[in-house]
């Protein structure tokens, strides 16, 4: 009995992946990474809690070139891990599965990642409470 | 049409033989974290330029710091069933598995538990 036609898995070197697949690969990366990211937040929480100098010291790290870089792909990460969560909570309920959808849902979450990326930095840069 | 033999809807486990409360748990934390995400990134960025004393009164209020604290228990918990799915899938070794899962529970329980108190002494203005 001849094997040769029986299907075969994807071999990963060889097969081009689809958008939703590089962006399952994405997903998993940007929640570790926002697990690690995690220290981050409780720097500047326990710096504000310890009071003007070391929140300063907190905030000038934060305000520097490598601390901007830092956030800017911190907010990107967190952004990205919503918007595709989101369309992880359709799935969940059995919705969005057919080839077209999860083609256009998957340039909808990119979207939506970019958009409230740059959002929440201009309104870093634009607002400022209290001055 | 349920996907679970007749068996397996008796004794209720899935293959990681413990049931559906890691993956509810996941989902119930993933959804809390929406709302609380998306206001805590735009606070802070509305933050990112002001005074000590404002981010203080701002972080510390006292719906703000209940927040917060909603955030960090669901961001922490949530991560914490994420980094485990992660493990179970790639580290192959039990013993290496159990430790790297156990070790992130009680280093996210740590940086979480840091993250409240930090909040509470704020808002307590301590």
């Amino acid at each position: 009995m001849s094997s040769n036609n029986r299907p075969l898995s994807p071999h990963l070197d060889v097969y081009r992946l689809p958008l939703s697949a590089l962006l399952s690969v994405v997903h998993r990366g940007t929640g570790a990474a926002l697990s690690i990211g995690t220290i981050a937040l409780v720097y500047w929480l326990m710096a504000l809690a310890g009071g003007e100098s070391s929140f300063s010291t907190a905030q000038a790290f934060m305000g520097s070139v490598l601390g901007r870089l830092m956030l800017f792909g911190w907010t990107f990460a967190l952004f990205f891990h919503l918007s595709n969560g989101i369309r992880h909570l359709f799935w969940d309920a059995g919705y969005g599965f057919e080839k077209e959808t999860v083609k256009t849902s998957s340039f909808i979450v990119l979207a939506a990642a970019g958009f409230l990326t740059l959002l929440v930095w201009i309104v870093a840069f634009t607002f400022t409470a209290g001055v | 049409m349920s996907l679970r033999s007749p068996l397996g809807t008796a004794k209720g486990l899935g293959s990681a033989k413990e049931g559906l409360h890691h993956w509810w748990t996941q989902r119930v934390t993933a959804i809390a974290l929406i709302p609380l995400t998306v206001w805590f990134a735009f606070k802070v960025a509305v933050l990112s330029q002001s005074d000590y004393q404002t981010v203080l009164e701002c972080i510390g209020s006292p719906w703000s710091a209940a927040l917060i604290v909603s955030l960090i228990v669901a961001a922490f918990y949530h991560a914490a069933l994420g980094m485990q799915v992660i493990f179970e899938d790639y580290i192959g070794h039990k013993a290496v598995r159990v430790g790297a899962i156990m070790a992130t529970n009680l280093l996210l329980f740590l940086l979480g538990a840091a993250a409240i108190i930090a909040v509470i002494r704020i808002a307590l203005g301590g």
